[in-house]
């Protein structure tokens, strides 16, 4: 950390794949960066949107800021996200593109849909996928994956309900008696710093995923030695794209975790917020990661259980949850599936081929975004369509200009 | 069993959790609860002073509608509280989560 390292032409791997390739993946590593901030966004905020703790505008503003100052709060670098689920070793410059590639089309393909679902999944998925294409099922870590990955996606949401169910239970009974104006006021305050909380250890978990990558890419590469840290234009790109991507605002994201799942009212907005982030700090302390998504959505249907009338859209969640079921495979077919182009063209070609066609799908999937877009000023409309189902008239929509 | 699932950490990111996550938020609430005595106080002197059937004026004013020393003192202990945690949690990130 600390020095400017300059990528130094050197011994390309294997002679195939030039330095074209390896700037090529720290881009599309920088892209995934910023699908991954703009698929979060809603993790954070969403809850404070719904209660108007926070206007849309200035919510994204926030947690973008936030993002920012997590990516270079804690310094502890690297943690490679592969590292206990394949044999790094294997890992090569087209495995770590495809790899992203997977990742980046199952945010773009979810966020279309709205669907709030797990970045790191997402990725794990694509480079699992690609390792499988490269180097057959002996290169995966099986166990690893169960334990690391699946059963955790699973507690998660779990544990997150029980808190947050908890939690909204509590601050209603407390503060039963107390003018609902009086008790809104101080909750979203309360909300707003719970949100921060979550937004900053975001920043931090996500950008040092993405600098893994991009420092796994190097080592690859052999620009960088085996376990070296992340130089510190890795740290400083990895921040900025996050925070951009946050600052976009996965408005699609938000619509459904904030207005789709439950209806938020401020004392469950304060407690689905404080149980995501004392669930994602504990978590990552404890080094049994959880997701952020996971908890997030798990907290916001807590919230809802906890509440009086217990109401949560079970049609939302099970469209979720069939989403967080599909991430692994989906992102690791995409990762495979373009493993084998990018391996069958060859070299740096290969890579090239690649990265055109995932800007392309990326371009045609926004172009198609843009016929039915969802941005900061739809998010006062509740859901409509079959899986949300009307809920019961509010009183209080008072729209926000943002 | 502890093969697949890290059991020693989980149960400590479920009691941990539910103290920060959900007591945290509740000592919010209580916080709230005590500033907004003073409020409802208010409400019933308001209450108190409207003329009854009668005409008369329905007893004296009960205890003030401003806030106590204690009040303050109990509301400030629990904001104080939470505020301690915010710290104890940024901590935690900077010293590597």
């Amino acid at each position: 950390m600390g020095a400017t390292a300059v990528i130094v032409p050197c011994a390309s791997y294997n002679g195939l794949v030039g330095d074209t390739a390896l700037i090529l993946v720290v881009v599309t590593a920088l892209a995934f960066d910023f699908t991954n901030g703009f698929h979060d966004t809603a993790n954070a905020m969403a809850a404070s949107i719904a209660t108007k703790a926070l206007r849309p505008k200035a919510a994204v503003a926030v947690a973008a800021l936030l993002n920012l100052t997590g990516a270079f709060l804690s310094l502890s670098v690297a943690a490679t996200i592969a590292s206990g689920l394949v044999n790094t070793h294997l890992i090569t410059l087209p495995v770590v593109f495809a790899g992203l590639a997977g990742g980046i089309a199952w945010n773009l393909a979810t966020w279309y849909l709205g669907i709030p679902s797990s970045s790191s999944h997402a990725l794990i998925g694509g480079v699992i996928g690609s390792t499988l294409a490269a180097a057959g099922t002996d290169a995966v870590k099986w166990h690893g994956l169960v334990q690391k990955v699946v059963i955790p996606a699973v507690l998660a949401p779990v544990v997150a309900v029980l808190i947050a169910a908890l939690g909204t239970f509590l601050i209603y009974r407390i503060s039963r008696g107390v003018r609902p104006e009086t008790r809104d006021r101080g909750l979203r305050l309360g909300q707003v710093g719970a949100a921060s909380m979550m937004s900053l250890a975001h920043g931090t978990n996500d950008a040092q995923k993405t600098m893994g990558v991009i420092t796994l890419a190097l080592i690859a590469n052999g620009s960088l030695a085996a376990g070296a840290t992340s130089p510190f234009w890795v740290v400083v790109a990895c921040a900025v794209a996050l925070a951009l991507g946050t600052y976009c605002g996965g408005w699609r994201i938000i619509h459904t975790l904030g207005k789709g799942l439950v209806t938020i009212e401020p004392p469950q907005g304060l407690a689905a917020d404080s149980s995501s982030a004392a669930t994602i700090l504990l978590s990552s302390h404890f080094g049994y990661s959880l997701s952020t998504t996971h908890v997030a959505s798990g907290s916001i249907v807590g919230s809802g259980l906890g509440s009086r009338d217990g109401r949560v859209r079970w049609g939302v969640a099970r469209r979720m949850a069939t989403a967080w079921l599909l991430t692994l495979p989906a992102a690791g077919l995409v990762g495979a599936g373009c493993y084998a182009m990018v391996h069958g063209i060859g070299g740096t070609a290969g890579v090239v081929v690649g990265f055109a066609v995932l800007v392309a799908g990326s371009a045609a999937l926004f172009a198609r975004s843009r016929r039915a877009p969802v941005g900061h000023r739809d998010l006062h409309a509740e859901p409509a369509g079959p899986d949300a189902p009307t809920p019961a008239p509010s009183t209080t929509e008072t729209p926000v200009a943002a | 069993m502890t093969a697949w699932i890290d059991l020693d950490a989980l149960w400590k990111i479920v009691v941990i959790g539910l103290l920060c996550g959900a007591g945290l938020p509740a000592v919010f609430a209580v916080g709230l609860r005590v500033l907004s005595r003073s409020e409802r106080r208010a409400e019933a002197v308001a209450m108190a002073s409207v003329p009854g059937l009668d005409g008369a004026m329905t007893g004296a004013a009960p205890a003030s509608a401003t806030r106590t020393r204690a009040e303050t003192a109990l509301a400030g202990l629990c904001f104080a509280v939470i505020l301690a945690a915010i710290a104890w949690g940024v901590a935690f990130i900077v010293a590597g989560g």
